[in-house]
């Protein structure tokens, strides 16, 4: 037999001190910190630019950071306010973001995931932004992406194709205004079909890592769907400078096209050196050999030079469009910087914008309530036509711009011509779409620190 | 057969590249002693004289072309190199067209000087030190090198085409007994390793067949004897630095129109370089060429698919896993004087 000394009116004495206990330290954090990761709470409000400025593609991101730093001018009522006059959305009043002036830091990725982390890490809790921006990678993309979900902000990517972004690795504070891989085969291929036939055989060559593991497996699947078949497809290495070796076996390997899914200085090389070995000059199976980028860059097509003449590619977006949006970007950026704007600059300005109106339609800053201002939202005048930000994996739905290199330019920037603007519904695909991470792929739940 | 002699061809000029940088590296150290982690920084800044006097020679004036429109719809501002009005249309076009092979005419003194000044100003300083701080400050100075040159030309690569006389294919396969358009290989690759076994070539005359070259071996063989007897064999070693500096910038300015430049470019070449140097003995000239293109071709062979699809990832890795095997079991390398790195 025991004695207890338990007594019902004891237990529940105890309870309620022992709940009080736990409760306190919420009830005095509740009280004093912000409703959300960085809740802005002076006269001014603090958003990160994290591009890379060093590194392989730091002339893309510094080209991103000009129109960056145009769009925050143009929120705040400087200058002549670019696409903000032409945007469907009439929210902005050029007066800041809710009324308060914006600023914004800078951080450099220098295209390495680790880096732009760590980068975006110190944004977030030293410098107190409430949402970033920019990159021109998809694996950096990939990154940054998951720790604003973590952290409580809201990431609207820059630069970034890889199906994955708005794929397997779509996360709720996440938005992708540029195009992705699987956009860029769809509006490619009935282009190269007219352009080439329908019977051709394909080499690829392939950069190892998430965007072109994802390009490749949509340009396959679109062209074989209007019947070319695919020889084969080699993986090579981010960097690796010299593809002699890597294009002397397409020589010989029935291929009559090769598909070069490199970006960046990698795409300048290997392009180079496959003209290098003749591949155009040839003939295979009774056809000219030849060549295609899906995707472009103004920059990546400068660095070309004329080997880029008569190869077709796909863009985002392109300094040459006659649309209002389109000429007033390029107006305001050009006058201010002496150039043209990239496709990828576009997409850094155009999500600057759409983040603030977001803000403003949702009279908030909360993270959540920003992206379900997002979510969903139609607009236009921002250079692309009609686009929608789908709910469902926060891709932007819009036209997509089929390239050709141009075959006598007239000046420096006059590298590419528009040769289609593909229509947004032969690009759109289902959200559970098999290449963008099935009915497994899911958003998760907003998450607002 | 076809795609064996074409991977043969790959990795000739891959391995010429090898050669001239590693022949470089191994001059400074079989010299100086010094581990010189700036040698590719050298290779860079030689492919960007390339660039410089491409620059140069496009230097234009503008003229208004009321019937064109800029981007911004201004009337077009349309340029017109100085050279063409200078020189005639023709002659200012194939100087434009030539900038490659000219600018090894620029780089020879640009290199000489950059090595003087490298190794005058910062290098000798460190002679004394051990490695560990040679490799230090050299790579910290090809870091500073290389942010110096994007300050200037940005990170983008930029094109520096080969002659028009040069572009195009030659069709070995023909040669060969194969049926057209199975071997064919850039000619400027041919005009690369023909122009590498020269520079090659001329480095060993220079050292085997002078006065200057005599003392200099006597000189890495036994700085002290000679040292003893009169000689100041810290001059010529400076020289020495100021050609490989040459070697590496005029092997840089030949391989622009199979690599476009980028202020990367030397950091790549470097550590492979310094991989063929280990495998051929440190401080063997005649080793350093060997492995270079021993290890450039054993690179293009395991790029073949059929090795890759035995292997996979074969292709990054197989210069190391040589370097392994040397390293392992004959640490002086392949032509390495004995008792060197076998202690």
């Amino acid at each position: 037999m025991s004695n207890s000394n338990f007594t019902r009116r004891g237990v529940i004495k105890t309870g309620a001190v022992a709940g009080a206990g736990l409760a306190l330290p919420t009830i005095f954090t509740a009280s004093s910190a912000a409703a959300f990761t960085n809740e802005p709470t002076g006269g001014s409000v603090k958003i990160g630019f994290n591009v890379p400025q060093t590194g392989p593609y730091s002339e893309e991101g510094l080209d991103e950071l000009r129109a960056q730093e145009l769009a925050v001018a143009h929120l705040n009522g400087e200058g002549d306010g670019g696409m903000m006059n032409t945007f469907s959305s009439k929210a902005l009043q050029g007066n800041g973001i809710l009324g308060k002036k914006v600023e914004f830091v800078t951080g450099d990725t220098q295209t390495k995931s680790d880096v732009a982390r760590a980068s975006a890490q110190s944004m977030i809790q030293k410098d107190g932004v409430i949402m970033i921006n920019g990159g021109s990678s998809s694996g950096v993309a990939v990154a940054v992406q998951g720790l604003c979900q973590e952290a409580g902000v809201i990431f609207m990517a820059g630069l970034t194709h890889s199906n994955d972004t708005t794929g397997k690795d779509r996360k709720a504070n996440g938005f992708r205004h540029f195009f992705n891989a699987y956009m860029s085969g769809a509006a490619l291929a009935p282009v190269l079909k007219n352009a080439y036939g329908a019977d051709r055989r394909a080499y690829h060559l392939t950069a190892d890592y998430t965007w072109g593991w994802t390009q490749q497996e949509s340009i396959q699947a679109s062209t074989e769907a209007m019947g070319w078949s695919t020889v084969k497809d080699v993986r090579t290495p981010v960097g690796a400078g010299d593809f002699s070796s890597y294009i002397a076996p397409v020589l010989n390997s029935g291929a009559d096209v090769l598909v070069l899914n490199h970006y960046g200085a990698d795409m300048v090389n290997s392009l180079t050196q496959a003209i290098q070995f003749g591949l155009r000059d040839k003939q295979v199976n009774g056809k000219n050999f030849e060549i295609v980028v899906p995707l472009y860059s103004e920059l990546m097509a400068a660095g070309a030079g004329s080997n880029i003449e008569g190869v077709y590619g796909s863009m985002n977006w392109n300094w040459q469009l006659q649309d209002a949006g389109t000429q007033a970007f390029v107006k305001s950026f050009g006058e201010k910087y002496g150039r043209p704007p990239s496709n990828a600059a576009h997409t850094c300005y155009v999500q600057t914008l759409l983040y603030a109106d977001a803000v403003t339609r949702a009279n908030s800053f909360n993270p959540c309530a920003v992206a379900e201002a997002l979510e969903g939202f139609e607009f236009d005048g921002m250079g692309n036509g009609s686009t929608l930000y789908r709910a469902e994996d926060h891709q932007c739905f819009k036209d997509v711009l089929v390239m050709k290199g141009k075959e006598n330019p007239t000046n420096q920037y006059d590298t590419l011509e528009i040769v289609e603007t593909t229509p947004v519904a032969q690009v759109t695909y289902e959200a559970n779409h098999p290449m963008f991470g099935g009915d497994e792929a899911s958003l998760g739940t907003c998450n607002a620190g | 057969m076809d795609a064996i002699i074409l991977q043969i061809l790959n990795g000739l000029d891959k391995g010429s590249a090898y050669a001239l940088i590693a022949l470089g590296l191994t001059l400074i150290f079989g010299t100086l002693g010094v581990v010189n982690f700036a040698h590719g920084a050298l290779f860079m800044i030689g492919a960007f004289c390339a660039v410089t006097l491409q620059r140069i020679l496009n230097i234009s004036y503008i003229t208004i072309d009321d019937t064109q429109k800029d981007f911004l719809g201004n009337p077009l501002k349309v340029e017109s190199p100085y050279v063409k009005a200078w020189f005639g249309e023709d002659f200012g076009a194939a100087l434009i067209d030539w900038s490659v092979p000219l600018a090894i005419i620029l780089s020879i003194p640009v290199m000489l000087l950059v090595g003087y000044i490298m190794e005058r100003g910062l290098i000798k300083h460190f002679y004394k030190r051990p490695h560990a701080d040679q490799i230090l400050v050299t790579f910290g100075l090809a870091i500073v090198l290389q942010e110096v040159v994007k300050y200037f030309y940005g990170a983008n690569p930029i094109q520096t085409p080969a002659p028009g006389a040069f572009t195009g294919s030659f069709d070995f396969g023909v040669l060969l007994g194969f049926d057209p358009n199975v071997i064919i290989y850039p000619y400027w690759r041919l005009v690369y390793f023909a122009f590498s076994a020269v520079i090659i070539a001329a480095v060993f005359a220079f050292l085997q067949f002078t006065t200057f070259g005599m003392v200099v071996r006597a000189g890495m063989a036994d700085r002290e004897t000679v040292g003893l007897l009169g000689i100041n064999i810290d001059k010529r070693f400076t020289a020495m630095f100021g050609l490989a500096a040459a070697v590496a910038g005029m092997a840089g300015v030949m391989y622009t129109p199979i690599l476009s430049p980028n202020y990367h470019m030397g950091m790549d070449f470097l550590v492979l370089s310094f991989v063929v140097v280990v495998v051929g003995g440190m401080g063997s000239l005649p080793g350093a060429v060997l492995s270079g293109f021993l290890l450039g071709i054993l690179q293009s062979f395991a790029s073949m698919n059929e090795i890759k699809a035995l292997l996979p990832g074969i292709d990054q890795v197989i210069i190391y896993l040589v370097a392994i095997i040397i390293l392992l079991t004959r640490p002086r390398g392949l032509m390495g004087r004995k008792g060197v790195m076998e202690d």
